[in-house]
């Protein structure tokens, strides 16, 4: 890697909401010409999974999260009833389906691009995705589950990357 | 010196910027790329891409709810 013209970022999470700032910045920092590594390692190993049917959003404990309507009048979709909500109802059986269900056609609706899609771009662009080989034995996956084009390595690998890196972010 | 020109109205980012991306990838140096968004942020957003990737913006225009951008690609 040229000196200093690296990016690289650990993905640590993998909700549905937090699956998109590792590519969104990944993806536009390819396209700016930067040399991109993308480590994920623990919850954000479920990134490179194949199914991304469980990536999922909760307003459990995420007091910041909005919950507007995603369709309905205008003045139906103004209104934010997360204040109005009391956080113990999210405790309910299918209330993460519902607001996960939610956020996806807040998105749609707003042509927000899918993770899947995102993720093609940033194989196609020549970002480096590395999948953290002790999460995957930890959590018991195996490499069939995983998407093609990505690689398996450890920590001592990431930081050597790094080292040619002006941007290094952990998510 | 080609004019290529791509539709980039109704998608958000960061995808305008990576359409144009791939569009420049196909093109030969000093060809042009007419981009059209309607992304509100992407008029600061293609003025960094241009910055960063060394290729010209030629001009930036707002009209209506449609940003149009006139790029030149680096040799």
């Amino acid at each position: 890697m040229s000196e200093n013209n690296g990016m690289t970022i650990i993905a640590s999470k993998g909700t549905l909401d937090w699956a998109f700032p590792p590519f969104i910045v990944g993806s536009t920092a390819a396209a700016m010409g930067k040399e991109v590594t993308i480590f994920f390692t623990f919850y954000g190993l479920g990134l490179l999974l194949k199914d991304l049917s469980s990536l999922r959003v909760s307003p459990q404990g995420n007091p910041a999260m909005p919950m507007k309507m995603p369709f309905g009048p205008k003045w139906l979709q103004n209104i934010d009833f997360a204040p109005k909500i009391p956080n113990i109802m999210w405790n309910i059986p299918g209330m993460e389906l519902f607001a996960t269900s939610m956020m996806k056609k807040t998105m749609k609706k707003n042509n927000i691009a899918t993770i899947e899609e995102l993720r093609d771009i940033c194989l196609e662009m020549g970002v480096k995705l590395i999948a953290c080989e002790m999460t995957i034995g930890m959590f018991g996956y195996s490499r069939e589950d995983f998407i093609d084009g990505i690689e398996y390595a450890g920590a001592a690998t990431y930081l050597d990357i790094a080292q040619g890196s002006n941007h290094d972010l952990f998510i | 010196m080609t004019q290529h020109v791509l539709d980039a109205t109704e998608l958000n980012c960061p995808m305008p910027i990576l359409k144009a991306k791939q569009a420049l990838a196909k093109m030969e140096a000093h060809d042009t790329l007419k981009v059209t968004c309607t992304d509100k942020g992407s008029t600061k957003d293609f003025i960094a891409f241009c910055h960063q990737t060394g290729n010209t913006l030629l001009s930036h225009d707002t009209e209506g709810n449609q940003f149009i951008f006139n790029i030149e690609k680096s040799a």
